[in-house]
């Protein structure tokens, strides 16, 4: 038998793991930003956001360069994505909260939570053999493509349950005017619902934002701006993420460098969007 | 009046068929076909792999292709999974063992200690280093956390092990930081946040009844929570440990920086080994030969299963064990 002291020893010890095991939890995330904002910030210059990267010997020579092309490539990308996700995504989610009883259903939100749950890196090959082999070419669509595979499970299930917030009797009042239920989701229950909506596009978008994988084998990469805007699109183009991994495992210094510049620039880019989005769900409960 | 004129407008104007009984089918049709396109690209995914990988599988055989421990697209042309399956595996069960206890504790921490405001900035850190790109923690690891390793702990240990135990050199490896343990480091922080979040959302429908019954039999705070908060919340602690796991399984960017990639089996403690997602991921590009594309075909066909098994008893576990049995949550 124990001792209330024992006991309460005890307590006081079980408090101090849990203490120690957050701290040592969070540590490391304030390290890792820590470092690349300090390491990027200070290989940040104007020719980064003007100039394109070239070959490794214009980097040694100590002629500018930088990665324009880079971020250029990385919104036509990710837009191309949102683009193409959108629409399946939110078609998804509506099937789900508001045709709730409908036989596919079931099997489409397993089918969306496996989706949901495969690495990424799958869903390149995906897009590798769908986009890049049929159109015989790396492509800024195939990578489009491959971050859409990211996007869409996460859009389905976010627009789901920010429609299903919505309270049956907002839809209920639509069809006892007569509303037809198409205008019911589309003019009460989705604009009711826009705060949710935005930020599941938000978080979708920044996490596709920051992958890589998918990018090795779909969108290339390539060291230059292409010579029309439909490079981007048709032919292979660079990307922040798969970009910023190609630097890292170089063996230049000064792309080194440019790697932590490109880290903390991807980093602000991720983290701005999901802060924003947890911001936007915040001020959702509030109200 | 204002009523009257509303009611007046509306009647002046009957609604057509096709805005009430068309408009509702072919919205239908579009949403359903949306739905539908979604099961098909999960089908898809599943058929592709499967076709893309014959080449490989008929080749080697099905059994000779996952035992196979030669992968050597150079000179012999012959490919065996399974250097990078018992290397997934090995990182991923031995990362989740390594963050299993710091997340759960983080989520009780966050819980039951801290004030809300600190348990919310906390909760919020936590989902950050999800968010975090994996090639940003890489960069991180490459530069950073790699030769601190070396520097630290690995030239240390390997001295040691020359000096006292040359036995163990093999099993050690070289101590060039990029290696297993390195990767199972890294690993285990990215994949905190997948348990810590399940685990927080469980502990938060523990009933107030039963703690407070734990309570009133003279349990302490921490006795509570071991005796009333953990066991009806395991539901959550188990599924958030699976999909942690399913994380894991498929992370490739930072495990393929900070790795080392080697081929050749078997791996060592310190040394460079490799994984599924990291072959994939450092072939794939530069692949030679169509029955080497096949062969990286397979490796993601292995992964694909291994994920969706991961998923499936994920999805078991959280429908049998949680409070609600199912139910939304």
């Amino acid at each position: 038998m124990k001792t209330l002291r024992q006991r309460n020893i005890r307590d006081y010890f079980m408090v101090g793991l849990l203490y120690v095991s957050t701290i040592v939890v969070l540590t490391p995330l304030i390290i890792i930003i820590g470092y690349v904002i300090v390491n990027g910030i200070s290989s940040i210059n104007i020719d980064f956001f003007t100039q394109e990267l070239g070959s490794p010997a214009r980097a040694m020579q100590g002629r500018p360069t930088g990665l324009v092309h880079t971020i250029l490539g990385t919104l036509v990308v990710d837009s191309l994505a949102l683009i193409i996700a959108a629409p399946l995504g939110l078609g998804a989610g509506v099937m789900l909260s508001e045709y709730p009883d409908h036989k596919l259903n079931p099997l489409l939100r397993v089918m969306n939570d496996t989706l949901n749950g495969m690495p990424a890196i799958l869903k390149g090959l995906l897009a590798f053999a769908l986009v890049v082999k049929p159109m015989g070419a790396f492509s800024g669509l195939a990578g489009g493509v491959a971050l859409a595979f990211v996007m869409i499970p996460i859009i389905a299930r976010s627009t789901e349950s920010a429609l299903m917030t919505i309270p049956w009797s907002i839809r209920e009042a639509g069809l006892a005017i007569g509303l037809p239920r198409w205008r019911v989701v589309l003019s009460t229950v989705m604009p009711a619902a826009r705060t949710g909506l935005v930020t599941g596009f938000l978080i979708a978008f920044a996490r596709a934002a920051g992958e890589a994988a998918p990018l090795m084998f779909t969108s290339f990469g390539n060291n230059y701006l292409p010579n029309r805007w439909t490079g981007m699109i048709f032919g292979p183009v660079d990307t922040l993420p798969q970009r910023l991994y190609s630097l890292a495992i170089s063996p230049y210094k000064e792309w080194h460098a440019m790697g932590w510049a490109a880290g903390v620039v991807l980093l602000v880019f991720v983290l701005g969007l999901f802060i924003t989005g947890r911001v936007l769900t915040r001020q959702k409960f509030k109200v | 009046m204002q009523n009257q004129h509303t009611t007046g407008s509306i009647a002046e104007k009957p609604v057509s068929i096709i805005y009430r009984w068309l408009g509702d089918r072919i919205f239908l049709t579009v949403v359903v076909a949306l739905g539908l396109s979604i099961i098909l690209l999960a089908g898809a995914m599943a058929w592709v792999l499967t076709g893309e990988s014959g080449m490989a599988l008929k080749e080697f055989g099905v059994i000779g292709f996952l035992t196979g421990t030669t992968w050597d697209p150079g000179v012999q042309f012959r490919f065996g999974a399974l250097p990078f399956i018992a290397g997934t595996l090995i990182t991923s069960v031995l990362a989740l063992a390594i963050a299993f206890y710091p997340a759960v504790a983080v989520a009780i921490f966050i819980a039951e200690y801290a004030p809300r405001w600190l348990g919310y900035i906390i909760e919020n850190l936590v989902h950050l280093i999800a968010a975090v790109p994996s090639v940003v923690i890489g960069i991180w690891g490459i530069f950073v956390f790699a030769p601190w390793m070396r520097d630290t702990f690995y030239f240390p240990l390997y001295e040691w092990a020359a000096n006292h135990q040359p036995s163990l050199l093999p099993v050690l490896g070289s101590p060039i930081g990029y290696g297993m343990a390195t990767a199972i480091i890294i690993l285990a922080l990215m994949i905190i946040p997948f348990t810590t979040a399940l685990t927080r959302d469980a502990i938060r429908q523990v009933p107030k009844e039963q703690r407070e019954a734990a309570r009133a039999l003279g349990a302490t705070k921490w006795e509570m929570i071991r005796m009333a908060v953990i066991p009806y919340s395991r539901g959550g602690i188990m599924a958030g440990a699976i999909l942690s796991f399913g994380r894991a399984i498929g992370e490739t960017m930072a495990v393929a920086m900070l790795i080392g990639n080697n081929n050749n089996f078997p791996f060592s403690v310190m040394g460079p080994a490799a994984t599924m997602p990291s072959v994939i991921v450092n072939e794939f590009r530069e692949a030679v030969g169509n029955l080497h594309l096949s062969s990286l075909m397979a490796i993601g066909l292995v992964l694909f299963v291994i994920s969706l098994i991961v998923n499936l008893i994920a999805a078991y576990v959280t429908r049998k064990l949680s409070i609600t049995g199912g139910q939304s949550i």
